[in-house]
């Protein structure tokens, strides 16, 4: 999987929690929950999502630490690796 | 024979629109089954029954509007033929107060209101008193009483006309109606405890440190059951005030308000909180929210929580001041969790701590009831581990 696609399926796993995102205006490197009105049960039925979709599975710990939808991206390219 | 009703659909609601049959005549159905979705203002509704059986014939059509309590299916009960029923549906029919007529077409619009003499409409009495809580001016409708007077209908359907048609505009309409309902019969009182939750947020920690996402768990569930174990000591803070006297709950079903994308909220319940271990009220915590967001609840859900819940999350504010949502009798809101400087053993320490607001009704408890309320709340939520077992 090439990292434009891992983007694109994380992307979609967001997309299905908060229909409403205009990912056209939305900033990758900037903070999500900035730009996107995510609380804690959307944030945690999207890492089920990934977990689902992608077969990643982000800790507790390294959650906290992934503010931008790059660094989810970053995180799930490191764990699955890509082409 | 079972006359399957349109069940309630919460203190706000009085009616809904069908939008599909989930079942045909000749199936067989138990207890659970979803049978139909209605729509209302805020969520499609998966209406479910509450007996074992087999249809015999569906009474209303999809796209009928029909007050909660219209019959709109019969059953047949085990055992029991068509033949024994036959007769039961046709009483039914011929009692249409209580059967709706199947109307998928909206009515027509009424050509111009009834002629009458100019300067003077006549009103009855209870037509003129609604029109003024809807905001209508009685000389701009449509009169169908005798001697071109409005009647109480008239109103009713003029006022179905003005109604807008979004949903975003509709559920606005519906929370108004519910908050001002609230604001004008409850005399409210508040009271708020700062309560520290460096054990809570410890315990979800460690709790949660190597397990997959799908066994995570939220705070919120632990402060749902906190609220869910202290009302079971303080009953009078559990059920609903109907016809001038506290009724309590028939067990503690927390409503959790949940804010819609795009506006609104809903508060469906969470059944039979304290008896629940946190791992499966975690669950059906997240699947709960998941659903009311894709607006698809279950009639069961919206119709009977006993206490409300309200949990402003990691992007609110400190506190929040709630409202309670009639017929129930209190309301537990929960502001942000916020790191905050904390006196411990004479020291001072940062620390984890949420500031916890009753909202309750006077005619049925007191202040000194209610701080011993929150005050549980609080206690429970230092023993996290206790809180978090299932109880019998």
């Amino acid at each position: 999987m090439t990292r434009d696609e891992l983007s694109a399926r994380i992307r979609a796993c967001l997309g299905r929690i908060a229909p409403e995102i205009d990912f056209g205006a939305l900033q990758p490197a900037a903070r999500l929950r900035d730009q996107v009105d995510l609380d804690s049960v959307d944030w945690l039925n999207f890492l089920v999502a990934v977990h689902a979709d992608l077969g990643v599975d982000i800790p507790d710990a390294e959650a906290a630490r992934l503010a931008t939808l790059d660094q989810v991206v970053d995180y799930c390219a490191a764990r699955i690796g890509t082409a | 024979m079972i006359a399957f009703g349109l069940p309630s659909l919460g203190a706000d609601m009085d009616k809904g629109t069908l939008l599909e049959w989930r079942v045909r005549p000749g199936d067989a159905v138990k207890k659970g089954d979803v049978i139909a979705i209605v729509d209302t203002t805020k969520a499609a509704i998966d209406v479910e029954c509450w007996h074992d059986g087999t249809v015999e014939e569906l009474l209303v059509e999809p796209g009928a509007e029909i007050p909660v309590g219209t019959v709109m299916a019969v059953l047949r009960e085990p055992g029991e033929t068509s033949e024994q029923v036959r007769a039961q549906i046709d009483a039914l029919r011929a009692a249409p107060a209580r059967v709706a007529a199947p109307s998928a077409i909206p009515p027509e619009r009424p050509a111009a209101p009834a002629a009458v003499a100019a300067g003077r409409v006549p009103v009855s009495p209870a037509a003129r008193k609604r029109a003024a809580e809807l905001g209508l001016a009685v000389d701009s409708i449509a009169a169908t009483g005798p001697g071109g007077a409005v009647t109480l209908a008239d109103v009713e359907a003029a006022a179905a006309r003005a109604a807008p048609v979004s949903r975003g505009e509709a559920m606005r309409q519906t929370i108004a109606a519910a908050m001002a309902r609230s604001k004008r019969e409850i005399p409210h009182y508040y009271l708020a405890e700062d309560i520290p939750l460096a054990l809570a947020t410890a315990y979800l920690a460690e709790r949660n440190a190597g397990r997959s996402v799908t066994e995570r768990l939220l705070l919120a569930p632990l402060l749902v059951q906190a609220v869910a174990r202290a009302v079971q000591r303080y009953p009078e803070f559990n059920g609903f005030f109907r016809d001038g006297a506290f009724v309590p709950g028939p067990g503690v079903h927390c409503g959790v308000a949940i804010a819609l994308r795009g506006g609104g909220l809903v508060a469906p319940a969470l059944h039979n909180v304290p008896s629940r271990d946190i791992a499966t009220l975690n669950r059906a915590l997240l699947d709960l929210v998941q659903r009311a967001r894709a607006g698809s609840l279950k009639a069961s859900e919206v119709a009977d929580p006993t206490i409300t819940v309200t949990s402003l999350g990691e992007q609110g504010v400190r506190s929040v001041f709630p409202i309670i949502y009639p017929p129930q009798v209190a309301i537990v809101g929960f502001g942000r969790v916020i790191e905050r400087p904390w006196i411990v053993d004479g020291a001072i320490r940062p620390a984890p701590v949420v500031t916890a607001s009753l909202g309750a009704d006077h005619r049925v408890s007191d202040g000194h009831r209610g701080a011993l309320l929150l005050a549980a709340v609080r206690d429970l939520l230092q023993r996290p581990d206790e809180l978090a077992k299932a109880t019998p």
